[in-house]
């Protein structure tokens, strides 16, 4: 009785250390062992803490225009310099920032949403209902990203609404085919059909079993394609038909800074730069998390 | 032994469609169980043996409805099981369990072994919620695991333990047939023998009846009762394990027994070689589905699909499918 009272205890003891972290654990130590993607996290973060405290940070509107220092290179009063409206673009980086990663942090995640909710159910219950949705993946995957977006806002009307949801669109295909290909390769394992044994249900097993065992190929290729989103939403706004002005949407500064390329560089140089440095950030840390969350990588 | 029959398979078809050509039609049909009928009786345990896709694995998750059967009657504890609709069924599975080939695969890798015995009861709802916390460890110490391993997950343990695990989820819900797929063909042999002997364990325990899927004939011999030999989608020989390995009665059921390695190199026994491979299930031979391989095949085994017979020479209950049970028992 007394053995048995300190067993129970020990099992209370056990019960305390969540598994969860543990595993949280794990994959925080293969993922600083990849040097790469360390980079690529810490970068992101900055990006996210700049884009959220940034701009209580300026004194500076954005939209101040101040003609007198119109088209300056960049100086200890302005940082990035001025546009041809003499707006302050360090100013107008910072708010840019937020605004593009809002949409592609949006955009992935409502799209990603969706394409994991068809590629489950098409590669489940497989038949003629994945015949079909595969098949109209196929005709969305057949245009280009940008040229569908375009095509999308174009009927709607350029906004930023319009531009989340044309992303999120041109999103779903991507995730619903790594989501139907790892529930393919999930449903046929033995553990499925032993809760299928036990009387489980479709629900019970989508969720419970199939879905958290692809989480690792969803979580990365949301990582991969918010580099995506962000570079068509500047796209879009680059061609005007995003973000509409004045808006310091970083696809709009790279725009603004278009006609003076040979006179002040620097315009269309810094929101280059931070679009560039995002996409960076966002591939580089993918590639990191997929090493990390391969299983195969995790034996040895 | 009580002679009540627990499960009754009548007539069982397992035919898999092979979809063909641009409009993917169905061109084939892969006949993996064809036509077999047998009984198990409660509390034993019964055997089907035999090679690499004759149909063994099928049958076990045709009964499980695992795969819906073409064909047949499935009567578990008199009730038909293919008539049940979903959710009748869904509740039905309680009484039938099944452990699998694979222990890295049977269990979810992101579960931990009391979530996976607590799930399997709230699924049956076997057991109160407050209770199957404590129902989990019982069953842990019951298939020889320890109280404390609760919280840890599949990849912590081994083979042999996870087989176990598998166990004590299909215990969980108190079925009356465990159906043991391949159960022990994964494990290395002496994880087998202590499986072996903790399934024999359980079944006087708790009054189980297995129908246990094999292909190693000494595996076999340790746990069954009785023992059905199938051959491409068909059973050939059904008996008694003694009158099995005493008396085998079919040829392939000899060449079957014939390739049990003997300890002894002395003894010299008769090996029956058997040639070529097996024939394609999308289309079987005519007639007796052994003949192209069978060393005493004539023109009736051609065309003539043999019956199971029970002979003069045979005990009761066995029974053989072949159309030359007297001449070949007559030339030995």
């Amino acid at each position: 009785m007394n053995s048995n009272q300190i067993d129970q205890a020990n099992i209370k003891i056990k019960k305390a250390e969540s598994p969860w972290k543990r595993s949280l654990k794990d994959f925080y130590k293969k993922l600083v062992k990849n040097k790469s993607a360390l980079v690529g996290g810490y970068l992101i973060l900055i990006l996210i803490i700049i884009a959220i405290i940034g701009p209580y940070l300026t004194s500076i509107d954005p939209d101040h225009t101040e003609y007198s220092v119109k088209l300056q290179g960049p100086s200890g009063e302005h940082w990035f310099g001025t546009d041809h409206h003499g707006r302050d673009i360090f100013t107008r980086v910072i708010h840019g920032l937020g605004i593009t990663m809002f949409i592609g942090f949006t955009a992935t995640i409502l799209g990603s949403l969706a394409g994991v909710i068809i590629g489950i159910i098409s590669g489940y219950y497989g038949g003629k209902i994945d015949s079909v949705i595969m098949r109209l993946m196929d005709i969305l995957l057949a245009f280009p990203g940008i040229l569908l977006a375009l095509a999308l806002v174009s009927i709607l009307e350029p906004s930023r609404a319009n531009v989340i949801y044309a992303i999120s669109i041109f999103a779903i295909p991507t995730f619903a085919r790594i989501v139907r290909g790892s529930t393919l390769a999930t449903k046929n394992l033995e553990y499925i059909d032993a809760m299928k044994a036990l009387g489980a249900s479709d629900l019970r097993i989508i969720s419970k079993h199939i879905f958290p065992n692809i989480l690792s190929p969803i979580i990365v290729q949301m990582s991969l394609f918010i580099a995506n989103a962000v570079l068509t939403a500047s796209g879009l706004s680059f061609l005007g038909m995003g973000e509409q002005p004045p808006s310091p949407e970083l696809g709009a500064l790279l725009s603004d800074g278009r006609d003076f390329m040979w006179e002040a560089g620097h315009i269309a140089l810094f929101p280059g730069l931070v679009i560039m440095l995002i996409v960076l950030a966002f591939n580089v840390f993918g590639d990191g998390l997929r090493d990390a969350l391969d299983p195969k990588m995790n034996k040895k | 032994m009580s002679q009540k029959e627990l499960l009754k398979v009548n007539n069982l078809k397992q035919h898999f469609p092979i979809k063909g050509g641009i409009l993917g039609r169905t061109v084939n049909h892969v006949k993996a169980v064809d036509d077999v009928t047998f009984d198990i009786y409660e509390g034993e345990t019964l055997s089907v043996v035999g090679e690499s896709g004759c149909g063994k694995s099928t049958t076990g998750r045709a009964i499980l409805r695992l795969d819906e059967p073409t064909d047949g009657s499935i009567e578990f504890d008199g009730v038909d099981l293919l008539s049940l609709s979903r959710r009748d069924m869904r509740k039905k599975r309680k009484d039938l369990q099944v452990i699998f080939q694979d222990p890295y695969a049977s269990l979810n890798p992101r579960q931990t072994v009391g979530k996976i015995l607590t799930e399997a009861m709230a699924i049956q709802n076997a057991v109160p919620k407050e209770k199957r916390r404590e129902r989990a460890i019982e069953l842990l110490e019951t298939v020889g695991l320890n109280a404390d391993q609760i919280d840890r997950y599949p990849h912590e343990f081994s083979g042999g333990q996870r087989q176990r695990i598998g166990i004590a989820r299909a215990l969980s819900v108190d079925p009356k047939l465990i159906i043991c797929d391949e159960a022990v063909s994964a494990l290395d042999v002496s994880v087998q023998a202590q499986v072996l002997n903790l399934l024999k364990k359980l079944q006087r325990e708790f009054n189980l009846t297995f129908l246990f899927i094999a292909h190693d004939l000494g595996v076999v011999r340790h746990i069954s009762d009785r023992i059905i030999v199938m051959y491409l989608g068909k059973i050939v020989e059904i008996a008694d394990k003694k009158s099995l390995f005493d008396n085998p009665q079919h040829p392939y059921t000899k060449a079957l027994l014939s390739s049990i390695p003997t300890p002894d190199p002395e003894v010299k026994k008769e090996r029956i070689i058997l040639k070529g491979d097996v024939p394609s299930p999308i289309n079987p031979p005519q007639g007796c589905r052994f003949h192209t391989r069978c060393p005493f095949a004539t023109d009736i085994c051609r065309q003539e699909v043999p019956e199971l017979r029970n002979l003069d020479n045979m005990k009761e209950g066995h029974r053989a499918a072949c159309h030359h049970i007297e001449k070949i028992a007559a030339e030995h």
